[in-house]
């Protein structure tokens, strides 16, 4: 018997798949040293799915695990253009929270966190979710009365938000610099303890193993080129690797969604922006929430590694492009120390750029459009991953049933013509 | 760093500048249905290419002028009036008005070769003298 290519001796007996995730399993594989199958299979692309989906992040794939797992659709295939988790799932800043403005987003996103809550036990994959609290600091009597506004707002809807003093912030964030002194005080903050972050990369690899042991296709490597519409309907869908016939398309490809709805004939109110962030060498713990603040552009939270990762707010012109620029740090470094003066000689690792798609209204464009077939889950602009879920399992309920589920109802894109639109501004993002 | 040619100040950085977004055209408010005017605020569309956009010199000449921008290698050139959807349709062009060295009526001529930013510029200063004298 030959050694495997990467030096380990090859497996003894049949290997599972999936395998099944657990300590045992863990220690069992250690001691025997037998290879894991992969997490996810690749298959041949067929040439006729009953359901397409363009774009392999952590929407397109929860999509994909729900018409499975809850609707028993599993002739589904989802086309990604780079890998999977290579978009905006993958460079995200990995906060989740439902601290929102309008009751329809609060609803939505509290949905998304009570699935993000379960969800390592749902996939059999450690995400780890840590609910560490998440803390919008107010630095004006203005955002003091957005943030009561929206405090009350949660509470209705049965959010755990709160509207706090300064002296609770120090005690929450000792190295944040409260005094009177500093160049925007702060005044309060927005306390939202069911908020958090998450390993994002495992929610993309748990989503995608999940829907491929459920027999989804996952398609890596494949860019669509093109959608086939005849008579006002979806037919099919051309890719860099061949056709595929189809009658239900669903696009939710993000900062590129435009690119794909124009394939298929429908307008969208979308601009794409990129979104920079950066990550500082690892350092001890002493962050224990996520902090945030709107008039600095700028959240702060530490990982489980120890690495300060920052976000801020997008680019100020629109772009498709993922290179990132010295403007942007630099001021991003400026905005943090103006928080936490104590990181003067932390060094920043990397930085890097993701692409969102904006709306008018800070809100998504879900469910179906006039193009029958063609579905969208679309407009993340800021916001997506902590929708991963939710939408998901709203998009595949939308495709199953024929019928626009009721928590996505508000989120249509005849709300644009019709102008009843879900303003999200003050919530949804910081500096815009 | 994005060197923008603004049209009067001649090439500067874009940190100077505000993005005003793509060139749209804007149906008449007293004839436009709810429907057009929703789709001329909200729809765009958001190209992964060249676009004509209009960018206003905020810290500089504070005036309103258009490009032409790869939006996926962030490359400028100076837009050239057969490039501006809608320049056709007089008062349509929103504030920037006769903007770019394009708007310029003297220099409309020459202006359809795309030159380097630098003679963008000189010709925007130029077309900027004549206006003010």
């Amino acid at each position: 018997m030959q050694a495997s290519a990467n030096g380990h001796r090859p497996g003894r007996g049949r290997t599972r798949y999936p395998a099944r995730y657990s300590a045992f399993g863990l220690l069992r594989r250690g001691l025997v040293q037998q290879e894991w199958p992969p997490a996810w299979r690749s298959q041949p692309m067929k040439d006729r799915y009953d359901v397409v989906i363009v774009g392999g992040g952590v929407h397109g794939l929860a999509a994909a695990y729900y018409l499975a797992a809850n609707h028993g659709i599993t002739d589904v295939a989802v086309l990604e253009q780079g890998y999977l988790g290579s978009g905006g799932s993958g460079r995200n800043t990995a906060i989740l929270r439902s601290n929102y403005l309008t009751p329809e987003g609060v609803r939505f996103y509290d949905r998304s966190i009570k699935l993000y809550q379960r969800l390592a036990a749902d996939l059999d994959f450690n995400v780890m979710f840590s609910q560490r609290g998440h803390l919008t600091l107010a630095h004006s009597d203005a955002s003091l009365r957005t943030m009561r506004w929206r405090a009350e707002v949660n509470k209705i809807e049965g959010v755990d938000s709160d509207v706090i003093g300064p002296a609770e912030v120090k005690r929450l964030v000792p190295f944040l610099d409260v005094s009177a002194a500093a160049r925007y005080p702060v005044l309060g903050a927005l306390w939202h303890p069911p908020g958090g972050i998450i390993r994002h990369d495992a929610v993309v690899w748990g989503y995608a193993r999940g829907a491929s042991a459920r027999g989804v296709h996952l398609h890596q490597n494949t860019e669509v080129t093109g959608i086939d519409v005849a008579d006002g309907r979806v037919r099919g869908v051309r890719t860099s690797r061949g056709d595929i016939a189809t009658r239900v398309v669903l696009n939710a490809t993000a900062g590129w969604s435009t690119l794909i709805s124009d394939m298929a004939g429908v307008a969208m109110p979308v601009q794409t922006f990129p979104l920079q962030a950066a990550v500082t060498e690892p350092v001890k713990p002493f962050l224990s929430t996520v902090v945030v603040s709107g008039t600095l552009h700028v959240y702060v939270s530490q990982t489980d590694r120890g690495e300060l990762v920052f976000g801020a707010s997008v680019d100020p012109f629109t772009s498709y492009s993922t290179r990132g620029s010295l403007e942007f740090i630099e001021g991003l470094a400026g905005h943090v120390l103006e928080l936490m003066p104590a990181l003067t000689k932390v060094r920043v690792l990397r930085q890097w750029s993701g692409l969102c798609d904006m709306t008018p209204d800070f809100s998504p464009i879900m469910g179906r459009t006039p193009v029958d077939g063609f579905l969208t889950d679309v407009g993340w602009g800021t916001y997506g991953f902590k929708a991963g879920p939710v939408a998901g399992e709203a998009m595949a309920e939308c495709i199953a049933s024929g019928r626009t589920p009721e928590i996505i109802a508000a989120f249509g894109l005849a709300r644009f013509a019709d102008g009843a639109l879900v303003g999200e501004k003050g919530a949804a993002a910081v500096g815009h | 760093m994005i060197l923008l040619p603004c049209a009067w100040c001649g090439p500067r950085d874009a940190a100077e500048f505000q993005h005003v977004g793509e060139v749209v055209t804007r149906p008449d408010p007293r004839t436009a249905t709810p429907a057009q005017w929703r789709a001329y605020l909200y729809l765009r569309a958001n190209p992964r290419g060249w676009t004509v956009e209009t960018w206003y010199h905020r810290m500089g000449c504070r005036r309103f002028f258009k490009v032409e921008r790869h939006t996926e290698t962030n490359e400028v050139r100076p837009v050239t009036a057969a490039e501006v959807p809608g320049a056709a349709a007089a008062g349509v062009a929103g504030p920037a008005g006769a903007a770019g060295p394009a708007g310029m009526a003297g220099t409309a001529g020459t202006a359809g070769t795309a030159g380097p930013a630098g003679a963008a510029g000189a010709a925007g200063a130029a077309g900027t003298a004549g206006a003010s004298g």
